[in-house]
């Protein structure tokens, strides 16, 4: 049942042309900083070949790629989820989801899977970039993956906070701000004037981004999973919530 | 003919905040019967039916559908049901097509018997002209059929229908209650409507709310012979004689509109022959002798505006 959900709610985003808009710019955008991002490579790499343990091109193109793909789907992403649940909110099509033989959690699971299933889509398609490069070099094929993996991680985030915001409120626009807002403070909260010794413990654990990085140094680490499953369990769980008790309330 | 319960109802209320919407019904719906919801707006129609089929929690109150309790087992007893919300729940960017098949996998019917019910649902409703066409681009009668099908489509025990006959045309309406009648032989059908004739049509129950209290209930049949009064109406050309009416076998009462124009009760066999016959003798010139049929749509009236100007008075 879940899988019928999603699988409805990834061929909807195909349906309007938001979709096929985003992946096109997207694309673009990443094609042209990955040539950029290439030509400092060439620049430098006459330099590091005289170096011991230089950084690879894996490091030096890949990685700050992947932080931008990152950075860039936070701002793209409320576009994305807007419509999940405060479209059918407004065309009054939720009730066809809630009195089929389905549960709360199938429903909002559904939709977060349907969502994800988008971006992963999005992540394998500008991937292609980094790995197109294996043609002429040899790539640090285990820290693309754990680069990927994190990316991964961060964008399931994304739609779990996105479908919850959605939830909130029959407006998609409002629903967009408020989940960009949301994900935007998530971003920055562990950022401070004070330079690195003055952030809160707390802060940096709540920040998406600081668990970002290990992933892109190539460290796998459980903390930053754990990290990343938790946020995504909690967003779903409040999904849940809400759908439940909107039956209560009306 | 089988009667099993199919909707069993009980002490059902529901608050908005302070507001009371539902207060306190309670009923059955047998197999094939048909009950049709009546009442003014906002009296707790559209809020009773979106609480049996779990769209909303009801404040306090049971309810069980095929003997399942919807509160308990929401999954089992929602398989049971077929609903059309007001507003038919249909997605503007799908074909026909593609939105039943996602409808017929939401309710759980199996891979095999998709397109069997798919094309029913499509047959009865009239849809097979439009299956390809997008939803969005339809008008608003095929809109509304579009949700009858899907309510229809997995085959449920107890079909609810939201006032089903909003925006379709005349012949459209007709289909549709023709439809009603013929699932009401093997279903359990409720619908809410404004359209009185449309109860009489095809309801064999009717249930009057006003105000979230169920004031009416009354089997087709038991109505019909309560709306057949024992009232006949005369008005002739010429003055009237009460007292020559009197003397006719079973007129008990005469009430005088004008001099014209009479209401004769009477009892046992209508003594309308007699009557024209000495219409007949006396010369007034018959115009009118007529049964004085009480409609529904009186019995909806008394009820319903009764009901709120005693309300005003008990808050005054």
């Amino acid at each position: 049942m879940v899988w019928t959900i999603a699988a409805r709610e990834l061929k909807n985003l195909f349906l309007s042309p938001l979709a096929w808009a985003i992946l096109a710019v997207l694309q673009l955008i990443i094609a042209y900083l990955f040539l950029t991002q290439l030509d400092t490579y060439m620049l430098l790499q006459p330099r590091l070949a005289g170096i011991e343990g230089a950084p690879g091109v894996t490091d030096i193109v890949a990685a700050p790629l992947l932080q931008t793909v990152g950075f860039l789907l936070l701002l793209i992403a409320p576009a994305i989820t807007m419509r999940v649940f405060s479209d059918e909110k407004r065309n009054r099509t939720l009730s066809l989801l809630l009195s089929a033989p389905v549960s709360m959690t199938d429903i909002v699971v559904g939709k977060f899977l349907g969502v994800t299933l988008f971006f992963f889509l999005l992540l394998l398609m500008l991937m292609a970039m980094p790995l197109s490069l294996s043609a002429g070099t040899s790539l640090d094929l285990g820290k693309l993956a754990a680069g990927v993996l994190g990316l991964a991680l961060l964008f399931a985030s994304f739609a779990a906070i996105g479908v919850f915001m959605s939830s909130l409120t029959e407006q998609p626009v409002v629903a967009a701000v408020s989940t960009f807002g949301l994900l935007l403070l998530l971003w920055i909260i562990d950022w401070t004037g004070g330079g690195e010794a003055q952030v809160s413990e707390l802060f940096r654990y709540l920040s998406l981004q600081s668990h970002l990085q290990s992933f892109l140094k190539g460290l796998f680490s459980s903390a930053d999973v754990a990290y990343y499953l938790l946020l995504i369990t909690t967003f779903l769980i409040l999904g849940i919530r809400r759908l439940d008790q909107q039956r209560l309330t009306g | 003919m089988d009667t099993k319960i199919l909707i069993e109802v009980e002490q059902l209320y529901r608050y908005y905040g302070h507001h009371l919407a539902v207060d306190a019904i309670s009923f059955e719906l047998s197999q094939g019967e048909v009950l049709g919801f009546l009442g003014p707006n906002g009296a707790g129609k559209s809020t009773t039916m979106q609480m049996i089929t779990g769209n909303l929690a009801p404040s306090a109150g049971r309810i069980t559908i095929n003997g399942i309790d919807l509160l308990d087992r929401p999954r089992l007893a929602k398989a049971e049901i077929g609903y059309l919300p007001e507003q038919p729940p249909v997605y503007v960017d799908l074909t026909v097509d593609e939105y039943l098949l996602y409808c017929a996998k939401l309710h759980r019917v199996s891979s095999r018997q998709r397109g069997k019910a798919m094309a029913r649902a499509k047959q009865r409703c009239g849809l097979e002209q439009v299956s390809r066409r997008l939803i969005g681009n339809l008008s608003k009668g095929y809109q509304q059929r579009v949700g009858i099908a899907q309510a229809i489509l997995h085959d449920p025990t107890v079909v609810i229908l939201d006032e089903p006959t909003v925006g379709l045309d005349p012949n459209q309406i007709r289909d549709i209650r023709g439809l009603i009648r013929e699932l009401g032989e093997h279903h359990g059908i409720i619908l809410s409507t404004h359209i009185l004739p449309e109860v009489q049509a095809t309801c064999s129950r009717v249930q009057i709310i006003n105000r979230g209290k169920l004031v009416f209930s009354e089997t087709m049949q038991s109505l019909e012979k309560q709306l057949t009064s024992q009232i006949l109406v005369l008005e002739t050309r010429a003055p009237l004689n009460t007292d020559t009416l009197l003397q006719i076998d079973g007129v008990d009462n005469i009430e005088t509109l004008t001099d014209h124009r009479v209401r004769m009760h009477f009892t046992g066999a209508n003594p309308a022959g007699t009557i024209a016959a000495c219409v007949a003798t006396q010369e007034w010139g018959l115009v009118e002798l007529a049964l004085d049929r009480q409609t529904l749509e009186q019995v909806f009236v008394d009820l319903t505006c009764s009901e709120q100007s005693t309300g005003k008075e008990v808050a005054a």
